[in-house]
């Protein structure tokens, strides 16, 4: 073995070597990350859901399947729409602060037209559907009750624009997922695609 | 830091034998200096293991071993999962590489007498484990369901069959159904995800430790521990960190050139390594018109075909193998390394090769007359070359062993 | 080293031959396989829609998969389906397998990987090689795939050959070659470059990675160069050790 070493190099020379390997592991990793998301059949089986809501009554509520959730579909009466101003001092977030609706759907009925409410029916406490209750001061839900979702598993409620309550376990108004009307708005309503944003959105 | 790293360390060795198991296989494993290309394709043919490993996994979370869902779910993978191409070009292009390496492994074994005294035993392990990595491919090859993987099995299991008395029950109860079916592929699923690679593994280590237990041959074939320092260390020796670490960290750079090259731009390897009849989901009804098992088996295939005796071929093929386990018994020459043997063991390999390869070649083409012929004439010298070992490896003239490993 | 060229010239001049001595195929002619002619896969991505999938399935392929690969837009790609309208669809048929048995004798055969099982030379010979023959349910016969069940679905472009025969050795009828009898609605090159983009597009349906394989591949042979090149370095820098 000779005596000089240039140390410097050696190290340098590791150092780029391992760096580089490093690189070339965290490139092998991107399939094997990657094939664990969602594979085109899934996003297939995902994939929007066009919903036909002519034929819906006032007070009717539709509920359809989307990415294996149920989605909610309520055309609003004039008598719940009048209702839900006067909650806003029950309620926890009655402005729609957090992040549970898109934009276009930001605003005091949480809905792109106000009769028709879209929501995923799935309890932001631990993932439970919660049960339509639409009519007014039921006996077990008391006399201030004006309509809404009451969750079976642990007592959350919520109003008919998906609001929670306060006082209750659920911490977050219930979502309103991406959703579009097709036609121009407001002539055309008679169908709905659930699952993505508006043209212009 | 370094302080606290050193303290760790220290924890841990009083608990588990760290230091100590690094020292003896990396750190103060004294390897011979003088390895030449040859010795490249242990630590690739590891490299291959753990790709397979590796790739495997991932396959199996999208793999349904169903027949009537196995061969959509590879095209499932091949397309709708992401990445999943590259994860599936991975595995069936390193079931190849594997068997390239290990071909060329063993051919270093016979070159430089690695499997003499004192390493018969890494060399019976080495074998076990190729003859499980056989039964590895060939149940892996059943996986995806084509034309290719149905009656490749069906040939091979039948093989079984020819065994007097028991053979046609066995069969049955390895398929577990009248012919190669649902039961079938769902067993070999098993196997081939859990039970061999488990065995494998086990070999694998078992390898490894009679390896650095008894020293690496060299290509002088020269024992390098008799030759020892005032460090008690061979003379000929170098520490395997970080001389034949860097070394074979660049033998894995090369190599993963060419693995990638096939993987990107011809993973169906000409049509030997992905055969093209196995686009074609499996029918039980119909035979595709040529069919060939894959490339690393087709030696053997060509023996089988060679003889006209259904028991006896399956005994020839199966002997054939076998072979390989009595080498340490059937060599008597004095001299390990090929550099100091005489011609007759060089002409002998080299007939060897020939006969091997050309057996290989024969195997993937259709059996014509002319190619029969052949096949007999090159099956013979396959087993000439084992079977007079004996005597020719004692006439041989060798050439003097030096005391010391030589460096080119 | 004589040793291996020994090997080396048996392997390469003495073996092959064997192989090919006993092959007596029909001549395929070779198709333009060109997978970045967007235009020519998109030619063959409508001939493939409207002619094959009445009977045949792609049942691995997804319409949403071509559009992205090929540039077509939704609204085209849309236009196309008849079978469904969810362009995360696969390209399965309506027709039903035991019905398909009995009108052709046989399923017709899902086309996803058909050019990985085919050589796409013998398909594009196979489209162009249909002749009339009375003695056939469907009144044409194939040179390529011999009494083959799928009958002449693009006689409206290519119209109907008809075959000139010649004495084989043994007094048997050959096929010598077809000649255009009844004339379709294309010239036999508008009809060729027409099968040549559907063969190029079932090439692509065979394996859709392959648009992106040798992209990705060309990127990771170099990056494995230039580590390889560090680790010599690497390697020849500890070696010097090593005397």
């Amino acid at each position: 073995m000779s005596g000089e070493v240039d140390k410097s190099k050696r190290r340098l020379l590791g150092v780029a070597a391992g760096a580089m390997g490093g690189v070339g592991a965290a490139g092998v990793a991107i399939p094997f990350i990657a094939s664990m998301s969602p594979s085109a059949r899934a996003q297939a089986a995902g994939a929007p859901v066009e919903v036909d809501i002519s034929k819906m009554e006032p007070g009717q509520r539709l509920t359809v399947e989307w990415r294996g959730k149920p989605v909610w579909i309520l055309r609003r009466t004039p008598e719940m729409l009048a209702a839900l101003p006067t909650l806003a001092g029950e309620l926890r977030d009655p402005n729609s602060e957090e992040e549970q609706q898109p934009d276009y759907a930001k605003n005091p009925l949480r809905s792109v037209i106000p009769e028709y409410l879209v929501l995923v029916g799935i309890c932001t406490h631990l993932g439970c559907s919660p049960g339509f209750r639409p009519e007014f001061a039921p006996a077990d839900l008391g006399p201030g009750w004006k309509g809404g979702f009451f969750c079976p598993c642990h007592g959350s409620r919520f109003d008919l624009a998906g609001r929670v309550y306060k006082g209750v376990p659920a911490p977050l108004n219930l979502e309103v997922p991406p959703h579009r009307y097709l036609g121009k708005l407001p002539d055309t309503k008679d169908r709905i695609i659930i699952g993505t944003d508006p043209e212009n959105a | 830091m370094n302080e606290k790293l050193t303290a760790l360390l220290g924890w841990i060795d009083a608990r588990f034998p760290l230091t100590k198991m690094y020292n003896e296989h990396v750190g103060q494993y004294y390897a011979p200096k003088n390895f030449n290309f040859w010795y490249y394709f242990g630590s690739l043919a590891l490299l291959v293991l753990v790709i397979q490993i590796l790739s495997g996994l991932f396959l199996t979370m999208h793999y349904k071993p169903d027949g009537n869902l196995a061969f959509a779910s590879v095209e499932y993978i091949m397309r709708d999962v992401p990445g999943g191409w590259i994860i599936r070009y991975m595995h069936s292009t390193g079931a190849s590489f594997f068997f390239i390496v290990v071909y060329l492994h063993m051919f270093r074994g016979l070159m430089y007498g690695s499997y003499k005294n004192p390493r018969e035993l890494i060399w019976l392990i080495g074998m076990g484990i190729y003859m499980l990595l056989m039964a590895e491919a060939f149940m892996g090859y059943l996986l995806p369901w084509g034309q290719m993987s149905f009656w490749g099995a069906q040939v091979i299991i039948n093989l079984v069959g020819a065994i007097p008395v028991i053979g046609e029950p066995l069969t049955l109860w390895v398929r577990g159904d009248y012919v190669v079916a649902d039961a079938t592929l769902n067993r070999f699923f098993a196997l081939h995800v859990i039970g061999l690679p488990l065995i494998l593994l086990g070999l694998v280590v078992a390898h490894i430790t009679a390896l650095h237990e008894v020293g690496s041959n060299n290509p002088d074939g020269v024992e390098i521990k008799k030759n020892k320092g005032p460090d008690g260390h061979p003379v000929d020796g170098i520490p395997f960190h970080p001389y034949y670490t860097v070394k074979d960290a660049f033998g894995v750079g090369v190599f993963l050139f060419f693995f990638c090259a096939v993987l990107f731009f011809m993973p169906e390897g000409g049509g030997y390594f992905i055969e093209a009849p196995n686009f074609i989901p499996a029918d039980p009804l119909k035979t595709p018109e040529h069919i060939a098992p894959v490339w690393y088996f087709t030696p053997y295939y060509a023996i089988l075909r060679a003889v006209p005796d259904k028991v006896l071929g399956v005994i020839l093929m199966n002997v054939a193998i076998f072979m390989f386990f009595l080498l340490p018994w059937l060599d008597r020459c004095k001299v390990k390394s090929i550099r100091y043997r005489g011609p007759i063991f060089k002409t002998a390999l080299a007939i060897f090769v020939i006969s091997f390869l050309g057996l290989g070649y024969l195997g993937t083409i259709p059996a014509t007359p002319a190619a029969t012929v052949v096949s007999r004439i090159l099956s013979i010298l396959y087993f000439a070359f084992f079977l007079l070992m004996p005597i020719y490896s004692q006439l041989d003239r060798t050439k003097p062993v030096p005391e010391r490993v030589t460096c080119k | 080293m004589q040793m291996r060229k020994i090997i080396t010239i048996l392997m390469f001049l003495g073996l092959p031959t064997l192989g090919a001595a006993s092959s007596d195929t029909v001549h395929l002619d070779q198709p333009t396989i060109n997978l970045k002619d967007m235009a020519s896969l998109q030619r063959g991505a409508r001939v493939f829609i409207e002619n094959c999938l009445n009977c045949h399935s792609a049942g691995y392929m997804r319409y949403a998969r071509m559009a992205s690969d090929l540039g077509m837009s939704e609204d085209d790609t849309r236009a196309l389906m008849y079978t469904s309208d969810k362009l995360g669809e696969l390209m399965n048929v309506s027709i039903d397998e035991a019905e398909a048995k009995v009108w052709f004798g046989t399923a017709p055969p899902d086309l996803s990987v058909i050019t990985r099982s085919r050589k796409p030379a013998w398909i594009y010979t196979y489209l162009r090689s249909f002749y009339a023959d009375t003695k056939r349910p469907f009144g044409v016969n194939n040179t390529v795939f011999k009494d083959v069940a799928m009958p002449h679905v693009l006689a409206p472009y290519q119209g109907v050959q008809k075959a000139v025969y010649a004495e084989g050795h043994n007094g048997d009828k050959k096929v010598e070659k077809l000649l255009p009898d009844q004339l379709g609605s294309m010239n036999t090159a508008e009809f060729d470059a027409m099968i040549n983009d559907l063969v190029n597009f079932m090439v692509y349906v065979g394996e859709p990675a392959k648009l992106v394989r040798y992209n990705i591949g060309i990127y990771v042979l170099v990056f494995i160069v230039l580590l390889a090149s560090l680790l010599y370095m690497l390697k020849r820098e500890y070696w010097k050790d090593v005397h």
